[in-house]
């Protein structure tokens, strides 16, 4: 715990000598005991209570059992667990294809007008994810805005008009998973074109490529890293939200985390909600994994 | 991108994405969608209509409304002191754990370094479950008096707000000269005079961007506070939500508005502490 690591002139093991006093340890004991015992202990009780079983109300019997993760496998819940697949990748292509135009267009816009752009991108995902949520509602709802609007242009029109039934399925759960994850695209797809060596679309374009050509043959290769890290910062959170399908979603547009939710809050089943709060954990853990394969894979032109 | 402030009324050259109009009309429409619904939040919980919809002039009854609203008030107040406590607490474990995984080597530090990245990663309805079962199991107790009864939320808003804290802090003390704090040693300091006199101060805006960032995912957070608030505690994301579930009242919007100014201020006092540290050449 004492040596010090640096990078001075002195030997490595004369400094390790010093004294480092209590502080360190004091620090150690602190953040690690925090960390053990308010998120490692939580997370070991989700863990051991996915292999347990439900005994009436409140016990839970210990029986290392795997039927909580075969119950998962039962048609029901294993549709519930695709469309959540489904739904997060959808929300990851739909980011993708609105962030590129924006990450491009920050990249490319004047160096004075960056960090206002960034900051506008980050800004409403500072504010509370169900006042977003709740913002969404009113602006999609039937008697919303976009049906006020729609409403308006087909009576200016002279045409026959239905509200939209826009809130309460699937699309809207999409609108607002985009709206909520949207900085988690932008931010790393600005990155990746920010590193770009800009000379080599001018290069394109001097030896003859359109304008389209070279975008799509070294600006979008370019941003293939950002691309990836993007859909999986995206993807993750998208497949773990409990939030947006549960005020936008409609009867059949429930997400995995609804599911959870229901097990440890009415149906009251712990052991099975635990195993599925495992197994999405470790969905998360294996999509973050893939990020450093693929970013080998494609590195894109230096 | 060559001298675009002399050729304001040149066609755009080929890398001025920026400048062309399908390229503005994207960037345009997705600005839009990001604050479109949060503008009209805003703008109609100044109308003077129980509709959303139709603007019937400015009003401020809604606020007087909601601030009347005794539970509504608590519920803020509690929110409120949920997150100073996190931003204090979590700022104090995040640097601790940053000082020690930049400044020592110790066996298993991979692993360390691994774990304190995991509460970020981790989707949030986990780490809320998780929260649910432990505080049950272990017996916290559910009828403490007031702010202790908040202690649930508090205790895992600082969870998972202080590895951020720790990014934070550690980013900053990767610009650090530990020659300064070994010269502070060789002339006589002892250890924490050394540390208080070279590496806090460097720290100290490390310090201010970890509290604010704990402070908005504090107040930024749903999913975690849905699930560890007890039968009696009231918080102001819980609340709206249970008001949220039954309709859309300019009442909501009132108060929603008074969260995002609170965000709002917390992120300007960010962006201007980091502005100034451009100014003064720390960053």
């Amino acid at each position: 715990m004492t040596a010090g690591a640096g990078t001075g002139r002195r030997p490595e093991r004369q400094r390790g000598r010093r004294r480092a006093g209590l502080l360190p340890g004091f620090a150690a004991l602190g953040s690690g005991l925090w960390f053990l015992l308010f998120f490692l202990a939580p997370l070991a009780f989700v863990w051991v209570f996915s292999f347990g079983r439900q005994e009436g109300l409140i016990d839970i019997e210990l029986a290392w059992t795997l039927d909580n993760y075969l119950r998962a496998l039962d048609p029901l819940y294993l549709d519930i667990l695709l469309r959540s697949i489904w739904l997060a990748g959808l929300t990851a292509a739909v980011s993708l294809a609105l962030g590129l135009p924006v990450a491009v267009g920050i990249a490319f816009a004047p160096a004075r007008w960056k960090p206002l752009l960034l900051l506008l991108v980050v800004l409403p995902f500072l504010t509370n994810l169900l006042i977003r949520t709740y913002a969404l509602i009113a602006v999609l709802r039937t008697k919303g805005y976009v049906n006020a609007v729609l409403g308006w242009a087909a009576e200016w029109l002279g045409l026959p008009f239905e509200p939209l039934p826009l809130l309460y399925n699937d699309a809207a759960v999409v609108i607002g998973l985009v709206y909520v994850h949207m900085p988690f695209m932008i931010l790393p797809l600005y990155a990746a074109l920010e590193r770009m060596d800009r000379s080599l679309v001018e290069a394109a374009l001097d030896l003859g490529a359109s304008r389209a050509r070279a975008f799509w043959t070294v600006v979008v290769p370019a941003a293939l890293p950002g691309v990836f890290a993007g859909t999986i910062l995206v993807f993750v959170p998208a497949l773990g939200s409990y939030l947006t399908p549960d005020l936008l979603g409609g009867a059949d547009s429930q997400m995995i985390a609804n599911v959870i939710e229901r097990q440890f809050k009415r149906a009251n089943d712990w052991p099975f909600g635990a195993a599925l709060s495992l197994l999405l954990i470790y969905a998360a853990f294996g999509t973050l994994a893939l990020r450093p394969a693929l970013a080998r894979r494609w590195r894109g032109p230096r | 991108m060559k001298a675009p402030t002399k050729r304001r009324r040149a066609p755009p050259g080929p890398l001025d994405y920026t400048r062309r109009a399908w390229m503005r009309f994207v960037l345009l429409a997705v600005f839009v969608f990001l604050y479109a619904p949060l503008a009209a939040l805003i703008a109609f919980s100044f109308n003077d209509s129980k509709r959303n919809i139709v603007w019937r002039g400015f009003t401020t009854k809604y606020y007087e409304k909601a601030a009347a609203n005794e539970v509504l008030v608590e519920a803020f107040v509690n929110s409120l002191l949920i997150a100073f406590f996190t931003a204090a607490v979590a700022t104090v474990l995040g640097a601790a754990a940053a000082w020690l995984l930049w400044r020592y080597r110790f066996p298993f530090k991979w692993v360390c370094e691994g774990a304190v990245a995991l509460p970020i990663v981790i989707p949030e309805i986990c780490m809320g479950v998780a929260m649910l079962v432990f505080f049950s199991r272990i017996g916290w107790p559910d009828d403490l008096p007031w702010p202790l009864n908040l202690s649930r939320i508090g205790i895992a808003h600082v969870s998972f707000a202080f590895p951020f804290v720790a990014f934070v802090v550690r980013a900053r003390l990767a610009s650090f000269n530990r020659e300064l704090e070994e010269a502070a040693r060789d002339l006589g300091a002892g250890p924490w005079a050394a540390l208080r006199d070279t590496v806090i101060p460097h720290m100290r805006p490390g310090f201010m961007a970890g509290a604010l960032l704990a402070f908005i995912l504090s107040l930024d957070d749903f999913v975690i506070t849905f699930f560890t608030s007890g039968p009696d505690t009231i918080t102001f994301p819980v609340k709206v939500y249970s008001m949220v579930r039954f309709s859309v009242t300019p009442e909501v919007n009132a108060a929603s508005t008074v969260l995002v100014a609170v965000t709002a201020a917390a992120t300007a006092l960010a962006v201007g502490l980091r502005n100034r540290q451009f100014r003064e050449g720390f960053l």
